[in-house]
């Protein structure tokens, strides 16, 4: 998917083209329908400028109509950083991301402990198992109402948590101040997720890491198991 | 008419608002202790073509639900004035 300020679009077709040798097609802001398509991945960027608040207006652009029924009908939908921040605008993911504790724009190597292997990008980890991937955001902090966070997580839709190396989930881990330390999250359903870590930027040895793929391979998995 | 919409937004009490906090930092250091809390926001201001002011501030209201606010994390304000027809006074035509 690419919006008017997406700069993330071209390494996550990197990482699913090259990398993992499944087919892509970018995605226009302006197209009607996404029906061709398997999986939609809403990249990261500074869609709109990230004017008003992120996400808010690329929400409105033609094609997240069609990415909406695409959700709603159990179609695969990953949303990283800009694209977390669309999700939750266009209310297919709960809660919002508010600017980091720090006031800070965050550009660095984090760690990520695997909460659940229930939604299709989660399929080909364990829970507990430790993701080395990398952040670069100034507006990642994780922010859900009391009830909304307590269902998200009695419901076992937190994804993922900013953790140490060894996986323990502190304070010291957390880059961003978002609660409960979450880093991504799932719709109930398990076919949407959001995550403010970028695996596309960690899907080779040469870029320091290739923990990403296990992302991007759940997905391909989940899409085997289930035929549309 | 022609209204000026004013629409401030802030953050809701229960959330988290760093920029504000770092704003008040920095009136403390400069002295401003008195300061005990600061709420950073946005403030727009829309001119819009409308009936009357019922209308036009439901239509702002409805900007604001759909759009300029996230009711997940902001709460907002209008206040509205009419600014379009020209009023006759009768002491302007000396």
């Amino acid at each position: 998917m690419v919006f008017p300020g997406t700069w993330s679009d071209r390494d996550c077709a990197h990482a699913v083209l090259d990398v993992l040798q499944e087919p892509v097609r970018y995605v226009d802001h302006r197209e009607q329908s996404v029906d061709d398509l398997e999986l939609v991945i809403l990249p990261g960027g500074f869609s709109y400028g990230d004017y008003l608040r992120c996400g808010a207006i690329a929400r409105f652009a033609p094609v997240m109509d069609a990415v909406a029924d695409f959700a709603n009908r159990g179609g695969l939908v990953l949303g990283i950083c800009n694209g977390f921040q669309i999700l939750q605008e266009a209310r297919l993911l709960p809660g919002a991301l508010l600017r980091n504790a720090s006031c800070e724009f965050r550009c660095e190597w984090v760690h990520l402990r695997v909460e659940q292997s229930n939604s299709a990008f989660t399929l080909d980890s364990r829970p507990g198992q430790v993701l080395r991937i990398p952040i670069s955001h100034g507006e990642g902090n994780f922010f859900a109402d009391p009830e909304t966070l307590e269902v998200i997580e009695r419901s076992g839709q937190v994804v993922f948590r900013y953790c140490g190396a060894d996986g323990r989930v502190t304070a010291d881990a957390n880059p961003n101040g978002s609660l409960h330390n979450i880093a991504g999250i799932t719709n109930a359903r398990g076919n949407v997720v959001g995550m403010m870590p970028h695996p596309e930027r960690a899907c080779e040895p040469l870029l320091g890491s290739d923990d990403g793929l296990a992302i991007f391979r759940s997905a391909i998995h989940a899409l085997a198991r289930v035929p549309a | 008419m022609r209204y000026r919409a004013e629409v401030f937004v802030t953050l809701k009490p229960v959330v988290n608002d760093p920029a504000g906090l770092t704003i008040r930092g920095g009136l403390h250091t400069l002295g401003f202790d008195s300061v005990t809390e600061v709420r950073a926001g946005k403030y727009l201001v829309l001119t819009l073509d409308e009936t009357d002011a019922t209308q036009a501030r439901a239509r702002v209201d409805a900007m604001a639900e759909q759009l300029l606010a996230n009711a997940v994390i902001e709460d907002y304000r209008i206040e509205l004035e009419p600014v379009g027809e020209p009023v006759a006074t009768g002491d302007a035509s000396a």
